[in-house]
């Protein structure tokens, strides 16, 4: 037992905190403070930085451009880069294409798809939940048919995150519609965005934006060769993507930008004659933030550590779970503070004929920017196994019940 | 960073658990309970037959040359079925006392005979008027041509009764809550002058007041003046080992719960079948884990010589700590319904128990109030 970082993990940090502060292009960097999401530019031009420094396909194995780093590099890694604040690796190529591929991809997959995924040349999304399958996803009706050397797909998968930006998209299909058991009818293919009878529509979330879609496939043609795995095993890959790379599920490092946000925006609001800042009130709700964040950085290093002693040998940590519904009760109260603190400057969507109209106003344009932050960020507890079914996971992992 | 602990961590929590398993059944507790003492002596002597008296102390001592760690580790067995026994005020308290200021005689007079078990402590500071401000201390110890005088009282003493010396906090200079000024004797339980009144605490244990009028017959323990620095450095292992406690209390109060759940049949199935129930669990186990992950916070904080950010993170783990023993204590009683109600049944105990360390030392409302004083 040590629980101190090393020094090389000290220094780690260091290394990670100096090469984010000299390279992240200044105008993300604005925007994100700010509280903006980043644009599709800003993501693929930072992943790229980070890959032509050998940092982007951090979950990887050397052999296929890794780091090689420890997981608690990979979360020290993760935590500096959000608190930056800086966009995140494209997780749908990094921390779930990636690794399936490497698990179960043929070389020709594997050497096709991952430079360009770790490159982000291909831009990945995920073709899993449909209207009728969210938390139960083996339900699932997307259909695939065999046609020759040719699957035929038809069918709508919903919620997809940025699929309109996507070149490609890792899809869960029904091959055999007459399986004995659900999950036995599944298979796991890749699908060209452009390939014809794929259309996107947008869905506009609750903070106005367009991150999500509905994705509706009518007669596609996909070569078996897109297929990962064998036919009819696509839960088994499903169930590796969802359950292997857990590392940064709690996203703490975003919490940590929000209430460093929250403080400084503090700063400079008036309440009742002073600062807010000097509300005790305010300060306890920080403290007390504080501390939810410290008890769950701890609850990740023991997760991430158990992960690396295992070397991907052992079974999806049961620990994850809490990672996934403490981290995102606190991703919602981290970005509920910072809208609190904003006050009536959260109200306004801060656009175009606003910027025009007024001097540029970092508080009005970060309240604004915050607030679509604390919308999106409700789906935190509904995206990757909802908070709830998280419990039934823990209830049998962990009581066995 | 490694969270596994060693072999030799793994042997000694396996030997704490064999010997707890076969000395500390519940109803053996009970019996414990109801001794003159309020724990047991045969109890405190196997203790000190398999080394735990002698952890935290220095091999040329007689000690075990064991670390924080290896206390929390004990610690978390005897959470698990609520020690009795004076192990918290004489090894940790007045061990970390010793250890950090006692002059290399006290040392040699007193540790060995701790270890052995002959000798029971107690840490005497907090006063009745000081809630949970260390510096607020007006029991007076004056300077006389004869020696040190102190004449005070001392309130909720953990087995000030049971202590055969204690260590006490007295004002030598400087004003109420004055940091400086603040000295550390150690009182021999019975010099003349020193009276104890000795009580049930709501945790089972026996704790005490004491007052002293006019007692002379004590040692300084380190400099004079200097009493606030040892203090705080006792309090926070204090903090860092009843953390441990309180995660062992957790894991038996949810160890206790999920059986009650197997086995209590309502509306024609056991209860832990039902959603609601589940759930409640879930959220009972992640409260557990990071409850955890607090004690460990605590632990690898007190040996960071970065007095400020050692402060800090104490404080963030007394807080933690404290809401999950509470969350989860109260929530366990709820589970058990009626039977959670009764004295009978272990579950309040642990309940009581987690209610009585939540305060020791300050409380999560005390710490978060000095969280909230740094923010900005």
């Amino acid at each position: 037992m040590d629980l101190r970082f090393t020094p090389e993990e000290l220094a780690f940090r260091e290394e990670v905190r100096i090469f984010i502060r000299e390279n992240l292009p200044a105008d993300t960097r604005d925007r994100m403070k700010l509280g903006h999401p980043p644009r599709k530019e800003d993501t693929v031009r930072w992943q790229r930085i980070l890959n032509a420094k050998g940092w982007a396909a951090m979950s990887w194995p050397k052999e296929w451009g890794g780091p090689g780093w420890s997981a608690i590099q990979k979360m020290i890694f993760l935590e500096e880069n959000l608190m930056a604040p800086a966009p995140e690796l494209l997780s749908f190529n990094i921390t779930m294409l990636g690794p399936v591929l490497i698990q179960f991809g043929t070389e020709e997959q594997k050497k096709r798809f991952l430079p360009r995924a770790a490159n982000l040349d291909d831009w990945w999304c995920q073709g899993f939940s449909e209207p009728g399958a969210g938390s139960d996803l083996a339900s699932l009706k997307t259909a695939a048919k065999r046609d020759g050397d040719h699957y035929v797909v038809n069918g709508q998968k919903i919620w997809t995150s940025t699929a309109h930006n996507a070149d490609w998209c890792f899809v869960l299909v029904r091959t055999d519609p007459n399986a004995r058991k659900r999950q036995e009818g599944i298979s796991f293919l890749l699908i060209d965005m452009k390939t014809p009878g794929i259309t996107v529509r947008p869905i506009i979330s609750i903070d106005g934006g367009h991150h999500l879609n509905e994705v509706f496939f009518d007669d596609v043609r996909v070569p078996v060769s897109m297929r990962i795995y064998e036919e009819n095993k696509g839960w088994d890959v499903a169930k590796f993507l969802l359950g292997n790379e857990r590392t940064g599920i709690a996203r703490l490092g975003k919490s940590r930008e929000r209430v460093n946000t929250a403080v400084s925006m503090a700063k400079d609001v008036n309440f009742g004659g002073k600062p807010l800042i000097e509300d005790q009130i305010f300060r306890q709700r920080v403290a007390q933030l504080q501390v939810d964040m410290k008890a769950l950085e701890i609850t990740q290093y023991r997760v991430v550590s158990a992960s690396d002693k295992a070397k991907g040998a052992g079974k999806p940590d049961p620990l994850s779970s809490v990672l996934k519904v403490k981290g995102t009760e606190l991703l919602q109260a981290t970005s509920e503070l910072a809208v609190d603190v904003s006050g009536p400057m959260a109200t306004p969507i801060w656009a175009q004929e606003l910027a025009e109209m007024n001097e540029p106003d970092d508080l009005m344009e970060a309240g604004s920017a915050g607030t679509g932050s604390y919308l999106m960020l409700r789906a935190a507890s509904i995206y990757g196994g909802t908070n709830e079914i998280q419990k039934n996971i823990l209830t049998k992992a962990v009581l066995g019940l | 960073m490694d969270f596994d602990p060693t072999d030799d961590q793994r042997l000694l929590v396996e030997s704490v658990s064999r010997m707890l398993g076969d000395t500390y059944s519940f109803a053996q507790r009970k019996g414990y309970m109801a001794l003159p003492e309020g724990y047991s002596p045969a109890v405190w002597a196997q203790f000190a037959e398999q080394g735990l008296l002698g952890l935290p102390f220095a091999e040329e001592y007689g000690g075990f040359g064991g670390t924080a760690q290896e206390v929390m580790l004990v610690m978390q067995a005897f959470g698990r079925v609520l020690v009795l026994e004076p192990f918290f005020p004489t090894v940790v308290l007045a061990g970390t006392a010793l250890n950090i200021a006692g002059s290399a005689a006290q040392k040699t007079a007193m540790i060995p005979a701790i270890a052995e078990g002959s000798l029971k402590m107690a840490f005497a500071h907090s006063e009745r008027q000081a809630r949970y401000d260390l510096s607020d201390v007006i029991t007076t110890a004056k300077k006389t041509a004869a020696g040190w005088v102190l004449d005070g009282s001392k309130t909720v003493v953990s087995h000030g009764e049971a202590a055969d010396k204690i260590i006490v906090s007295a004002r030598t200079s400087g004003d109420r809550y004055e940091e400086d000024g603040i000295t550390l004797f150690i009182v021999d339980a019975g010099a003349s002058g020193v009276a104890r009144r000795g009580y049930v605490s709501r945790d089972d244990t026996r704790a005490a007041d004491i007052s002293l009028s006019n007692v002379t017959d004590v040692e300084l323990l380190g400099e004079v003046g200097g009493g606030m620095a040892i203090i705080q450095r006792v309090v926070e292992a204090g903090i860092a080992a009843i953390a441990g406690e309180t995660v062992g209390a957790m894991e038996a109060m949810n160890e206790m719960t999920l059986e009650y759940s197997i086995t209590r049949v309502q509306f024609g199935n056991p209860i832990g079948t039902y959603q609601v129930v589940q759930h409640r669990m879930a959220d009972m186990f992640m409260m557990q884990e990071q409850g955890r992950s607090m004690a460990m916070l605590a632990t690898m904080s007190i040996d960071n010589p970065d007095e400020a950010s050692r402060a800090h993170d104490i404080a963030l783990a007394k807080v933690g700590i404290g809401q999950a023993g509470r969350y989860v204590s109260q929530s366990a009683v709820q589970m058990h319904g009626g039977i959670g109600m009764t004295e009978e049944y272990a579950v309040g105990h642990y309940f009581r128990r987690c209610m009585v360390t939540e305060r020791l030392f300050g409380d999560p409302a005390y710490y978060l109030n000095k969280l909230a004083a740094e923010i900005g």
